[in-house]
C-alpha cells in the first residue's frame, strides 16, 4: 500500500491519519510533544471553527485546537 | 515529622482539579469548565485521622518541562517546595493523555498518589479503567473519585495519610530512555547526589541538566544548598556526557524529544493495558454539538444568540424583583426617618446616615442584586458546560489576525468575572509580548461590577418609549452591542498594540476543547449566588457605605454657596459635556475607582442631594430623576461607553503592577483604555449633535 505524505493542515475533515515528523522548533515543537504529538501517534481532523482557522484535533483521546502555521509544522501519513 | 502536612494537587488543566480541591478542603474556590482556570497557589486545609493537611492547588499543565509561567510554577513546588505527598489528578475520559503528567511528576518524586477523577463521566462514556492494574503499572496507589459528587475523596485522603506516613510499598514506575541516553545519566548522578544529597532526586536533576535546562539551573541554586552553578567539576562531567550522546547519534537538541517519546510511549502502553472502551464512539454526542456550536454557519450566531438571551432574561427577569426590593428598602428608610426624628437626633446624623448611607446602600442592593442573582448563574452554566474554549475556537483567527495570542480569548472571558482575574489569568499566554497585550486589553469587557451599571442604564433608559416585552429585548440587544464593542476595541486595540508599543507576530498556540460535562445546576446556583453575587455585592456595599457619607456631606458642606459636589461637578462639566456626560456622572467614575460597582449609586446620590427629589421608589421614578437631570438617549449611551472603556478599577491596577513589575505598563494600561474612552464618547457626542439626532 502506498502511503502520502502531507503537512497536517492539508488533512480532510474526518480524516485520520499517522504522524511521521514534527518539523517545528523550539517553544511550539515541545508543546506539541507534551500534548502525545510523537512520532506514529494517530491524528483525526475534527473540524474548522466559524472563519476556517483554527481546526480542531482529536490526538490521544483529546480534542485540540491548531492553528493552521502549527499544523502546518506536522507532517503526516495517510495510506 | 513536621506538624503540618503539606499536599501538593497537581494535574492537565481541566481535569476537576480544582473541584477536588474544593471537596477536600470545603473552600469554594471558583472552578470552571476550561483550561488555566488556577493560575496561583491556592491553599486549604483539611483533616484527616485528627490530622491537618495543608493542600496546595498548584497550576494545571500538561507537563513538566516548564515551557511557560504556570509550568515552571507547577514543577517548581513539586520539586523544590518539598511536599510530603504529590496528588496528581486525572482525567479518566482521557486517561493516557494524562498519564504523561503522571509519569513525569513519579520522576520528580516517589512519594506521589494518582487520583482518577471524574469516573462518573467516564462510566457514562462506557470507558472502563482497571485501576488495581494501573495501580500496578505505576507502582504508587491510585484512587478513583468523582469529586463533584464527592465519591471516593474518603479514600483519596486513605491513600495520602498512608503515603505520608510510608505505610504503603512504593516502587514507583521509572521511565528509561534507552541506553545511550542513561549511560550519560549514569556518568553524572552521583556527583549530584553528592552535592545535593536529598533535597532532590538526582536521577531527575541529571536529565535536566544534560538537557540544557537553564531554568533548571538557576532553579537549582535558588533552591539548594550545595551550589551546582559554575560548579567546575560537574560541567566537566556534563560536557563528557554530552559528548557520549553526540558519539551516538544524540544531538542537544534531540534529547528532550527522546525523553518525552519516551514518556508518551509508557503512557500509550500503560493506556492500552489498563483502560477498555467499551463504546468506540463515545464521544460522538460531544462532536456532535461542537458541529453546530463551532461551525462555518451556526459558530458565530449561537454565540451571539447566547449571549442574548442571557442578557434578556437578566433584564427581563430582574425588573421585577429590582422593584418590590426597591419599595422594601425605602419603606425602611421612612421608618428609620421616622425613629431618627422622634429619637429627636440631629439632621446632619439623619443625612450622613440614612440620606447618605442608607440609600445608597438601599441602591446598590435595588439595582445589583437581582440582575447579578440571575446573570452569574446563567455565566456560570456556560462555563461548567464548557462553552468557554468553544468561544476561544471560534474567535481565534480574530486574535490572530490581531496579532494577539488565542488565549487571550480566554482571558477575556475571565475579565467578564473580574478584570483583576483576568490579569492574573494572562499567565496563561507563554509569550511576554502577547501577554502584555492581554493584560492591557482585558478591562475592555465589561466586569461584574460593571455589569449592574450597564444592565441597568440600558434597562431603565434605553427603549425607555417601548413597552413591554419590546423594552427588555431592546435593552438586550444594547448590551450585547456594547459587549461586541468590547470585543471589537479588544481586537482593535490589541492590533494597535502590536504595531507600535508591542511590535511582533502572533505566536503559536494549542487550545484544548475539553468534553462537554453535564453541570450541576444546584451547586451552580449555589456557588454563583454564594461567591460572586454575595461577593460583589459585599465589596460594592463595603465601599459604598463610606461613599455614601462622602458624597452626602460633600453636597451639603456648603463654600462660597454653593455645595462641595457642585463645585466639583461644575470643574469637571466642560470635559463632561464634551464627553457626552455632566459633570456628576465624571466625578462618579473618579470617585467610583476603588470599585466600579459604586458608580452608578454615587451618580443617584448625587443628583438626590441637590434636592430635586427626596425618595425614589421605583425604577421610572429614578428614569425621571434622571431625565430632570438632563439625561438623554445620548447621556446614557455616553455613560455605557465610558463604564465599558475607562481606567482599570483600583483593584485591578495594583494588579497589573503586581503581574508586570513595571510601573511603566501599569501607567499604559491606566492610559489605554482612558484615552480610548475619552475618544470614543468625544466622537459619538460631537456627531451626534452635529448631525441634530438629539
Amino acid at each position: 500500500m502506498k502511503e502520502y505524505l502531507i503537512p497536517l493542515h492539508q488533512l480532510p475533515l474526518g480524516s485520520t491519519a499517522r504522524v511521521r515528523k514534527i518539523v517545528a522548533e523550539g517553544n511550539i515543537r515541545r508543546r506539541m510533544l507534551d500534548l502525545g504529538l510523537i512520532a506514529d501517534t494517530m491524528v483525526e481532523a475534527l473540524q474548522k471553527s466559524p472563519s476556517g482557522d483554527p481546526t480542531a484535533y482529536q490526538i490521544r483521546g483529546a480534542v485540540i485546537a491548531l492553528r493552521s502555521e502549527e499544523a502546518s509544522k506536522i507532517i503526516v501519513s495517510i495510506d | 515529622m513536621g506538624l503540618e502536612l503539606i499536599i501538593a494537587l497537581a494535574g492537565n488543566p481541566n481535569v476537576g482539579k480544582s473541584t477536588v480541591f474544593n471537596s477536600l478542603t470545603g473552600l469554594r474556590q471558583h472552578t470552571g469548565n476550561w483550561p488555566g482556570k488556577t493560575v496561583s497557589n491556592a491553599r486549604g486545609q483539611y483533616r484527616h485521622k485528627d490530622r491537618e493537611f495543608t493542600l496546595v492547588d498548584i497550576p494545571g499543565t500538561y507537563s513538566l518541562m516548564a515551557n511557560s509561567v504556570e509550568e515552571e510554577v507547577a514543577r517548581d513546588y513539586i520539586c523544590f517546595g518539598r511536599p510530603d505527598a504529590t496528588v496528581v489528578v486525572a482525567d479518566a475520559t482521557c486517561l493516557e493523555r494524562n498519564l504523561i503528567l503522571v509519569l513525569q511528576t513519579l520522576e520528580i518524586t516517589d512519594k506521589v498518589v494518582v487520583c482518577v477523577n471524574l469516573m462518573d463521566e467516564a462510566q457514562k462514556k462506557k470507558i472502563k479503567i482497571n485501576l488495581k492494574d494501573l495501580s500496578k503499572c505505576l507502582g504508587v496507589p491510585v484512587v478513583g473519585t468523582s469529586a463533584r459528587n464527592n465519591r471516593g475523596l474518603k479514600d483519596l485522603m486513605a491513600a495520602v495519610d498512608r503515603v505520608v506516613r510510608r505505610d504503603t510499598l512504593m516502587q514507583p514506575l521509572k521511565v528509561t530512555y534507552g541506553d545511550d541516553i542513561e549511560k550519560a545519566i549514569v556518568s553524572i548522578e552521583p556527583y549530584i547526589k553528592r552535592m545535593t544529597g536529598d533535597q532532590i532526586n538526582s536521577r531527575w536533576a541529571a536529565v535536566k541538566l544534560l538537557d540544557g535546562d537553564e531554568r533548571m539551573s538557576s532553579a537549582l541554586q535558588k533552591h539548594c544548598d550545595g551550589n551546582l552553578f559554575n560548579d567546575k567539576i560537574l560541567s566537566g562531567q556534563l560536557d563528557a556526557a554530552r559528548s557520549i550522546l553526540a558519539e551516538n547519534g544524540i544531538k542537544p537538541g534531540d534529547l528532550r524529544d527522546r525523553i518525552i517519546s519516551c514518556t508518551v510511549r509508557v503512557a500509550e502502553k500503560i493506556s492500552r493495558l489498563v483502560v477498555t472502551f467499551e463504546n468506540e464512539n463515545y464521544n460522538s454526542l460531544d462532536r456532535r454539538i461542537d458541529r453546530v456550536v463551532t461551525s462555518q454557519l451556526f459558530g458565530i450566531p449561537v454565540m451571539l444568540g447566547l449571549l442574548g438571551v442571557i442578557f434578556w432574561l437578566t433584564i427581563a427577569g430582574a425588573n421585577y424583583p429590582s422593584k418590590i426590593i426597591a419599595s422594601f428598602l425605602f419603606l425602611v428608610e421612612d421608618r428609620l426617618t421616622e425613629m431618627f426624628l422622634s429619637a429627636g437626633w440631629p439632621d446632619w446624623l439623619h443625612g450622613l446616615l440614612v440620606l447618605g448611607m442608607y440609600r445608597t446602600l438601599a441602591w446598590v442592593v435595588a439595582v445589583m442584586l437581582p440582575p447579578m442573582a440571575i446573570f452569574f448563574p446563567l455565566f456560570t452554566l456556560l462555563e461548567d458546560l464548557g462553552y468557554l474554549p468553544r468561544i476561544a475556537f471560534n474567535l481565534d483567527n480574530f486574535f490572530k489576525k490581531a496579532c494577539a495570542h488565542g488565549k487571550q480569548a480566554l482571558t477575556m472571558c475571565m475579565g467578564f468575572g473580574c478584570n483583576a482575574a483576568g490579569v492574573v489569568g494572562c499567565r496563561i499566554i507563554e509569550s511576554p509580548r502577547e501577554r502584555l497585550i492581554a493584560i492591557l486589553t482585558n478591562v475592555f469587557v465589561p466586569c461584574n461590577g460593571r455589569f449592574p451599571t450597564l444592565i441597568a442604564i440600558s434597562s431603565i433608559f434605553i427603549g425607555g418609549s417601548l413597552s413591554g416585552a419590546f423594552r427588555s429585548v431592546f435593552s438586550a440587544l444594547t448590551l450585547m452591542g456594547v459587549i461586541v464593542l468590547g470585543v471589537l476595541m479588544t481586537l482593535l486595540i490589541s492590533r494597535l498594540l502590536s504595531s507600535t508599543l508591542l511590535k511582533g507576530l502572533p505566536s503559536s498556540f494549542t487550545l484544548e476543547l475539553p468534553p462537554y460535562r453535564r453541570p450541576r445546576v444546584g451547586q451552580i446556583i449555589i456557588r454563583s449566588v454564594l461567591d460572586r453575587t454575595f461577593f460583589v455585592l459585599g465589596r460594592a456595599a463595603a465601599v459604598a457605605a463610606p461613599a455614601g457619607m462622602v458624597i452626602w456631606s460633600m453636597a451639603n458642606i456648603q463654600v462660597g454657596g454653593a455645595s462641595l459636589l457642585e463645585h466639583g461637578a461644575g470643574f469637571l462639566q466642560p470635559l463632561a459635556g464634551l464627553l457626552g456626560l455632566d459633570g456628576y456622572i465624571l466625578m462618579g467614575f473618579i470617585l467610583g475607582f476603588p470599585a466600579n460597582e459604586i458608580i452608578l449609586p454615587i451618580i443617584i446620590m448625587s443628583y438626590m442631594a441637590e434636592g430635586s427629589m427626596l425618595t425614589i421608589d421605583s425604577l421610572e421614578a429614578l428614569q425621571q430623576l434622571l431625565v430632570s437631570h438632563g439625561w438623554t438617549w445620548l447621556t446614557a449611551v455616553c455613560v455605557m461607553l465610558f463604564s465599558l472603556m475607562h481606567y482599570p478599577c483600583g483593584t485591578t491596577l495594583w494588579t497589573i503592577k503586581k503581574e508586570t513589575r513595571s510601573i511603566k505598563w501599569t501607567v499604559i494600561s491606566f492610559l489605554v483604555p482612558t484615552i480610548t474612552g475619552i475618544a470614543v464618547c468625544f466622537l459619538v457626542a460631537t456627531i451626534v449633535r452635529m448631525l441634530g439626532l438629539i
